[in-house]
């Protein structure tokens, strides 16, 4: 089972984040389950969604406490909460900025960990770009595609267009993409520093 | 057909192909998705014919509810939490009437203090009203229970529960397999109702019973809800011959050979219970589990047959008795009286604490030395309590205990 976790404020698509990559898993033909960290809902406060990820059926329904991967949609919270509880050591970091990890001030924390493991990307500029909205969920869902291997890029689109439709969606289609190739040549980079290392 | 979707919107599409034609709505969180849903497919013409009727409260809802189920018409609504305590006025009187009203409760916590999150305690609170209950551990058998739901209603012209997890099964999307209309169709034959207001045929329905019969009313009610406990199995195997699946039923043991312990419980909980006895039976212990669908009535026999070689018994349950203990686990009691098996009731998930499979394992580990407590609350903070105590001791004018709790665990509320 994979467990992923992702951070956000409200009104950045958070749990629909959760939703559609439990889509993008089931149109894989794999078992996922969605579900958001029930709290009230409000604009700008920390929301935390889960999403699960087996071949076999899911039973759990437990928080997610020890991620395999965690999505994090807005960097302002790494002040704020404690994002990294519970990651596993070969735990997956994706983070939507245009900063490096050490820029971000978190150079000691991932000092030991695999760089091929440690992403950005600039989901809400891509987001603008592409949709017109400050909006990262979905351009991160194919940074995530890219990142873990997870989830191909296809399945990634088929659930935002069961999400949207019209322009939206080919909005999100684009960002998403453009997100999975900007993070692929940083999976790339990073194998390449691993081999050379 | 397989699909990937909300356990709120699921429950909807489910209950429109059982093809409602009255539903009465009142939002309260988390049920309100599924009367959205509903309302959806009603206004886009996908469920008809449907009279879909806003109501102004949780009261009014189960009244119309009322009306139009007396009027003939297959009713449906939804509720939770204390919108199910602000209608539970008119929810005796569906039940003491006798009309096959189905209800979703989507169970939630009843305050004060305020609290939106799961537990038991709402559906609990109406378990002696007369309506039948029935709690769904997936979304997929929330789905199906409501198919087997205005069925069984309707046979026994009695009204139904169908309690699923509110959030944690709600708002939770997983796969589900949706049958089609034609499958539904063929299981869930027309309402034909036992009574019905009729201007061709007049009868009143809702008389003043006095001493002289008050009582053989209320048996009929027992004696009814008594008779689903034989047609239930009967409707969950006709369901798996037209679904190909098993839902439903009275109880369902799993791994429950040669178990010493035994873990009751009901709802989504049993997922992570399974998945926990799972481990401890690769580790070599003998744990087993009971899982009870239908709470009302209680499958007393059955029940006892589950159990009876078990040389515990601990009741897992999202509700407390206050004043005595367990809610559930009073039942089950009453299902082993006179066997010589210890039960032991823990109270966990209150007001949505989540209950982790770590927790657990060490509740079932100190359970099976019999190292627990009669009545354990899962994962309580004594510490917490044991400062407001001290604090009511010391000061006469000790203040909201909420309030002072928060206070003491560095939370404010309004943070939550």
């Amino acid at each position: 089972m994979f467990q992923v976790r992702i951070h956000g404020r409200g009104g950045q698509g958070v749990v629909t984040a959760a939703e559609m990559l439990s889509i993008a898993a089931f149109e894989e033909g794999r078992h996922a389950q969605a579900f958001p960290s029930f709290g009230s809902e409000r604009t700008g406060a920390p929301v935390v969604a889960f999403c699960r990820i087996a071949d076999i059926e899911i039973r759990l329904r437990e928080p997610i406490m020890e991620p395999d991967a965690l999505i994090i949609q807005d960097p302002t919270l790494l002040h704020q909460v404690d994002v990294f509880a519970g990651l596993k050591p070969d735990g997956y970091i994706l983070i939507n900025t245009n900063r490096s990890f050490e820029e971000l001030g978190l150079g000691d924390f991932v000092r030991d960990r695999r760089r091929a493991r440690l992403f950005t990307v600039s989901a809400t500029e891509l987001a603008l770009k592409h949709v017109g909205r400050p909006v990262p969920n979905v351009p991160l869902l194919g940074g995530f595609a890219a990142a873990s291997g997870l989830i191909r890029l296809d399945s990634v689109i088929k659930a935002i267009n069961d999400r949207f439709s019209g322009k939206v969606a080919a909005g999100n289609v684009a960002a998403a993409t453009e997100a999975f190739n900007i993070v692929r040549r940083e999976l790339a980079e990073a194998m390449e520093v691993t081999q050379h290392a | 057909m397989l699909k990937q979707t909300e356990g709120s919107r699921a429950v909807a599409e489910a209950v429109a192909l059982c093809r409602p034609e009255v539903i009465c709505a009142y939002p309260i969180s988390p049920q309100t998705h599924i009367v959205e849903a509903l309302g959806e497919l009603v206004k886009e013409g996908t469920l008809s014919p449907c009279e879909f009727i806003n109501v102004e409260s949780e009261f009014a809802a189960m009244s119309v509810a009322i009306g139009s189920s007396a009027a003939g018409a297959r009713t449906y609504t939804a509720t939770a939490s204390q919108g199910l305590l602000f209608m539970a006025e008119a929810v005796y009187n569906a039940s003491g009437l006798g009309l096959p009203i189905v209800m979703t409760v989507a169970n939630r916590a009843i305050g004060a203090p305020i609290n939106i999150w799961n537990d038991h305690t709402d559906a609990l609170s109406q378990r002696d009203s007369g309506w039948l209950q029935i709690f769904a551990e997936t979304n997929q058998e929330a789905l199906d229970l409501h198919i087997q739901a205005f069925r069984l209603a309707e046979e026994l012209s009695l009204p139904i529960m169908v309690c699923m997890d509110g959030f944690i099964l709600t708002h939770a999307y997983e796969r589900v397999d949706m049958p089609t209309q034609e499958q539904v169709d063929a299981y869930l034959p027309k309402y034909s109702p036992r009574q019905v207001l009729d201007p061709a045929n007049p009868v009143s329905i809702g008389a003043m019973v006095g001493p002289e019969a008050f009582m053989e009313v209320r048996y009929l009610a027992h004696a009814k809800q008594m008779e689903a406990l034989k047609l239930i199995p009967g409707y969950a195997a006709e369901f798996k011959s037209v679904f190909g699946r098993d839902s439903g039923g009275l109880c369902h043991t799993y791994k429950a050979d040669d178990a010493t312990t035994m873990i009751v419980a009901m709802g989504s909980v049993l997922g992570t219970i399974k998945d926990t006895v799972d481990e401890m039976r690769a580790a070599g212990h003998k744990v087993g589990v009971l899982g009870i669908t239908l709470f009302r009535p209680f499958p007393i026999a059955q029940v006892r047959d589950a159990l009876q070689h078990a040389k515990r018994v601990v009741v897992l349950e999202k509700s407390l008795a206050v004043g005595l203990g367990g809610i559930v686990s009073t039942n089950v009691r009453m299902a082993l009286s006179a066997l010589p098996i210890d039960v032991y009731t823990v109270v966990a998930g209150l007001g949505g604490r989540p209950i982790t499979m770590r927790s657990l394992h060490a509740l079932f580990r100190k359970a099976e030395k019999d190292d627990i407590e009669p009545v354990t609350f899962l994962d309580l903070n004594h510490e917490v309590v044991d400062k407001q105590l001290a604090r009511e001791r010391a000061v006469r004018r000790s203040g909201p205990a909420a309030e002072a709790i928060l206070r003491d665990i560095g939370l404010v509320a309004a943070k939550l």
